[in-house]
């Protein structure tokens, strides 16, 4: 069983319907005894960074999403991605969950913000699971992106500055994109990650 | 670089998709979700539904018309057309739509964008405006493009991106429905005018007419109806037509 946390902020209904669409179950839960049976916690949002951390707080979320990253397949898509990292600088100075070091700033581009829209994945990290992504459109919705050490960067688009597309620590995966929103490409990408967290 | 978007229009009129040409003239053409699933199997970047019912009865079926395409269809997608209150906005997104278009209501009561956006983000909130060239400017017209606001569109492109809105749908008045390309020189004066992407509409008849505004403005996105409705053309020739000329766009 798959868990979305539902912390108040946003599109869980679509990632459900994305990874029914590909035949799993999944449960929409701020609940902690059913986000420990899970094997996969997602963690949505569409948002600002500093009101997400309140929310989790508010549901005394922090501490057991620490926890669940240790032991399970760990995935944030969008805000969620965003959360995974130290800190973040969209309203006030707030700290992230600290899973993956790096900063959450505003893009500093000459294009439009925000980075709406469909853009060309750069496949960043020798990685075999992810290599067939090599340039294929993803929908982007965001104004704030991931600095972090190229470590972790599996994928940039090109705005301006390369934007933190796909990051990877271990067992936590996180994405900038809305692969629920990303047609065909979108669905190949949370099936990779079903896949590949689960070896 | 980020693609150019390709969008199909579904103008939806009691539960039913319909053409519409020059805002008159309305044919029955399918079912909303069926055709919306093809589209974005067939390579649309997004998909606009423009509720045109007449009926509480209609509207009511938009919900669920948006609720079943949240659940087939895997691109973003808006829905604007009869879009009054921050109640319908609220309704339409908690559906499933990823943005929501308002139009005439932006013009009559301005603070709609701000609270609409200021709650739900400016991702979301697309402003639509129908515009018509009079000799001191172009005009944003209201109510299906027949009534003058006397309001300048330039001006209102601004206004509503200091409100929050977060793209503009711009209609052109007088290309809508004649198929002869869309209208570049407003839509050059309204990119020009703003920092937010606008999505240009109204006057495709051909495949290269894509092509031709990307070249000729900064335009974010094309968007059309008939001509992928009749099937007189496909999504996938549009692109090509774009690709041949070197614009930028997503092959799917």
């Amino acid at each position: 069983m798959i868990a979305i946390v539902d912390y108040g902020m946003g599109n869980t209904a679509s990632v459900q319907t994305a990874f029914h669409a590909l035949g799993y179950e999944v449960v929409i839960t701020d609940d902690p005894i059913q986000l420990k049976k899970a094997s996969h916690i997602i963690l949505p949002g569409v948002g600002s960074f500093q009101a997400a951390m309140e929310e989790i707080d508010k549901r005394n979320l922090r501490d057991i999403l620490i926890e669940l990253a240790k032991e399970k397949a760990f995935f944030g898509i969008c805000l969620g991605m965003q959360l995974l990292f130290s800190e973040g600088y969209e309203g006030t100075y707030t700290k992230g969950l600290d899973l993956i070091p790096g900063t959450v700033k505003k893009i500093e581009t000459p294009y439009l913000l925000p980075h709406i829209g469909w853009n060309a994945l750069k496949i960043a990290m020798d990685d075999v699971a992810f290599s067939t992504f090599q340039d294929q459109h993803v929908y982007f919705v965001h104004s704030f992106m991931v600095q972090t050490k190229a470590d972790y960067v599996v994928a940039t688009a090109e705005y301006g500055p390369d934007i933190t597309a796909i990051v990877k620590k271990d067992n936590i995966y996180g994405i900038q994109f809305h692969p629920e929103k990303s047609g065909e490409v979108g669905k190949s990408i949370l099936q990779v990650f079903l896949k590949e967290v689960s070896k | 670089m980020i693609a150019k978007r390709i969008i199909p229009c579904l103008d939806v009129k009691e539960g039913k998709v319909v053409k519409g040409t020059n805002f008159v003239g309305l044919r029955e053409l399918g079912d909303p979700v069926v055709m919306a699933e093809a589209y974005s199997k067939a390579g649309a970047d997004e998909i606009v539904f423009l509720d045109i019912s007449a009926t509480n009865e209609g509207r009511q079926t938009m919900i669920d018309i948006v609720r079943e395409t949240a659940k087939n269809v895997f691109v973003p997608f808006t829905v604007g057309g009869g879009v009054r209150t921050i109640d319908d906005v609220t309704k339409l997104l908690q559906a499933g739509a990823d943005k929501v278009g308002i139009n005439s209501a932006a013009v009559h009561n301005p603070k709609l964008i701000t609270t609409a956006s200021s709650r739900f983000g400016s991702q979301c909130i697309v402003v639509a405006i129908d515009a018509k060239k009079f000799d001191d400017g172009w005009h944003v017209m209201t109510h299906g493009g027949t009534k003058d606001s006397c309001l300048d569109a330039v001006l209102w492109a601004k206004e509503v991106e200091k409100r929050g809105a977060g793209e503009i749908l711009l209609t052109s008045v007088d290309t809508d429905g004649v198929k002869n390309g869309f209208d570049l020189a407003l839509t050059k004066a309204i990119v020009d005018a703003v920092r937010i992407p606008v999505i240009a509409s109204g006057g495709v008849g051909h495949p290269d007419h894509f092509s031709e505004v990307f070249q000729e403005t900064d335009v974010s996105a094309g968007l059309a109806a008939s001509i992928f409705h009749e099937n007189t053309f496909t999504i996938a020739e549009v692109k090509e037509s774009c690709k041949e000329r070197g614009v930028n766009i997503r092959e799917a």
